[in-house]
């Protein structure tokens, strides 16, 4: 993917020596993440160690206090980036789905295509089924959000993701607010999205999920990444005192 | 029960002054008419710039908002009536309480739709943003379409309680249904007039509550 004056990168995303500050709070301490091209990257930590907002500075929900961002080697963090032509190469799946609730589904995939890519009704609507059809919804296409489960919501979110093509796709606990029943659905459809070369960057408890699914583990906590590495490494020879304790008090083992 | 007929339901005194209070009525009509399509138009755009955040102009708003729902709107209106000419302004006394009521209208129609978009969930404002709508797209596809959703039955109380202001316009000579049937009563030295001016603003507003129920049901959605 090429971009003016800026100059190739082999990551996707890139992030220096990350700090955020709420008030007098310092959520990130420093954090540094790269991300490569097709890499899916779990980040996993107790709660409250600042997955979320290291996620959210990557597609600047949230302003860092200071460290660098780099999508696709173009720095994000300089003040003259027009950000908004910036996220629609970031896709983001959040917790609460946060589908438009006046909204078929198809218009919740569709609208950013009108709006933002600037596509005709017809073009951007056909680009939305096949979104839907991708997550295995075309036929909800006309349903609102309040006529799906919480698992088709999800879903339908993934869909207004994907149908942006972004370069990378950042998911925040994307199966913590469903029923256990439903929660297979979703990470079917994200397995199907990494075996696709999709570039991924998952907060997400499901430990199973990492271990299959994963290139890369990242263990966060207090605002500073403890340990990273690949899934079979964390997950079989935990080297800190806290990430050993985290999967003590996750797996219950 | 004969004497009572006599005093509200007279129809030869109905009768000669139907085409009056009927005139009146249709002046009614268009007062409240314009009222709220404009008061409601104009509280919105209000809120839609107080969105904005701009302190100055929403300093302003606010000013104005506050002053137009503190005041009696009898009082706006007599202000503005005897007001205007000093200041070297001459409107129709039509114009000037349509203005006033529109005003009025719109301070409050602008706290309603505030209080919409400030309810709306800010991880709606988060999904929109993260595919790349801007500030002002993500506020006129996303928020304000749910802000208005929601604010439809305050919206329509408001609406109603303040339409029914324009009688208030009889005490500027606006010769709207009021008017005309309070010197049609005294001439007559019967209240039948008032009877039918009861009619005519039930024409009026039981549409207005019909309607606003059916825009309920048509726009809402489950939650
Ligand atoms: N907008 C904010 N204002 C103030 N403090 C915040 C804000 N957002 C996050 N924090 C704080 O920053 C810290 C990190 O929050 P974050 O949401 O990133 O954690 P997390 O790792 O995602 O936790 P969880 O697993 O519970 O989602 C927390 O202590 C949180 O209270
Ligand atoms: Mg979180």
């Amino acid at each position: 993917m090429a971009h003016a004056q800026t100059a190739p990168s082999r990551y996707v995303v890139e992030a220096y020596d990350i700090h955020k500050s709420f008030g007098d709070f310092e959520a990130l301490k420093g954090v540094n993440l790269t991300v490569a091209p097709q890499e899916l990257v779990f980040i996993i930590g107790p709660s409250g160690s600042g997955k979320s907002t290291m996620l959210r500075c990557c597609n600047l929900l949230e302003q860092p206090t200071s460290g660098q961002v780099k999508i696709t080697g173009e720095e994000i963090t300089n003040r003259s980036v027009d950000i908004n032509k910036v996220r629609q190469r970031i896709g983001m799946v959040f917790q609460q789905f946060n589908l438009y609730p006046h909204m078929s589904a198809l218009g919740n995939v569709s609208l950013a295509l009108r709006k933002v890519k600037k596509m005709a009704r017809s073009e951007a609507e056909d680009r939305a089924q096949a979104a839907l059809q991708r997550v295995g919804l075309a036929d909800k296409a006309g349903n609102h959000p309040t006529e799906l489960s919480g698992g088709q919501q999800q879903r339908v979110a993934i869909a207004r993701a994907i149908a942006m093509e972004p370069d990378v796709i950042l998911f925040d606990e994307p199966t913590s607010a469903l029923d256990p029943e439903l929660v297979g659905s979703v990470l079917e459809v994200m397995r199907e999205l990494r075996e696709s070369g999709m570039t991924m960057v998952v907060v997400s408890h499901e430990m199973r999920f990492a271990r299959d699914a994963a290139d890369r583990v990242i263990f966060m906590d207090g605002g500073l990444v403890v340990e990273e590495g690949t899934p079979e490494r964390i997950f079989t020879d935990a080297r800190s005192d806290r990430l050993k304790s985290f999967l003590h008090s996750v797996t219950g083992h | 029960m004969e004497r009572f007929l006599d005093q509200f339901f007279n129809l030869e005194i109905m009768a000669r002054y139907l085409p009056d209070v009927a005139a009146g009525f249709l002046v009614t009509i268009q007062l409240a008419l314009s009222v709220i399509v404009t008061g409601l138009l104009f509280g919105l755009a209000l809120a839609v710039v107080r969105a904005f955040q701009v302190r100055p102009v929403n300093w302003l708003i606010i000013l104005f908002v506050d002053l137009f729902r503190a005041l009696p709107p009898l009082v706006i209106l007599i202000i503005f009536y005897f007001g205007l000419p000093f200041i070297g302004i001459t409107m129709s006394a039509f114009v000037i309480s349509w203005i006033v009521l529109a005003s009025v209208l719109a301070a409050f129609a602008e706290e309603i739709y505030w209080a919409g978009i400030t309810s709306v969930n800010r991880g709606q404002w988060e999904a929109s943003r993260s595919t790349g709508l801007g500030f002002t797209q993500t506020l006129f596809y996303v928020v304000i379409p749910q802000a208005i959703r929601m604010t439809i039955p305050p919206l329509t109380n408001r609406t109603i309680a303040i339409t029914k202001n324009t009688a208030l316009a009889s005490v500027v000579t606006v010769e709207e249904m009021l008017t005309v049937a309070q010197t049609s009563l005294a001439y007559a030295a019967n209240t039948s007039p008032l009877t039918m001016a009861a009619i005519g603003y039930l024409l009026i507003f039981f549409p207005l509550t019909m309607a606003s129920r059916w825009v309920e049901t048509r726009y809402a959605w489950k939650r």
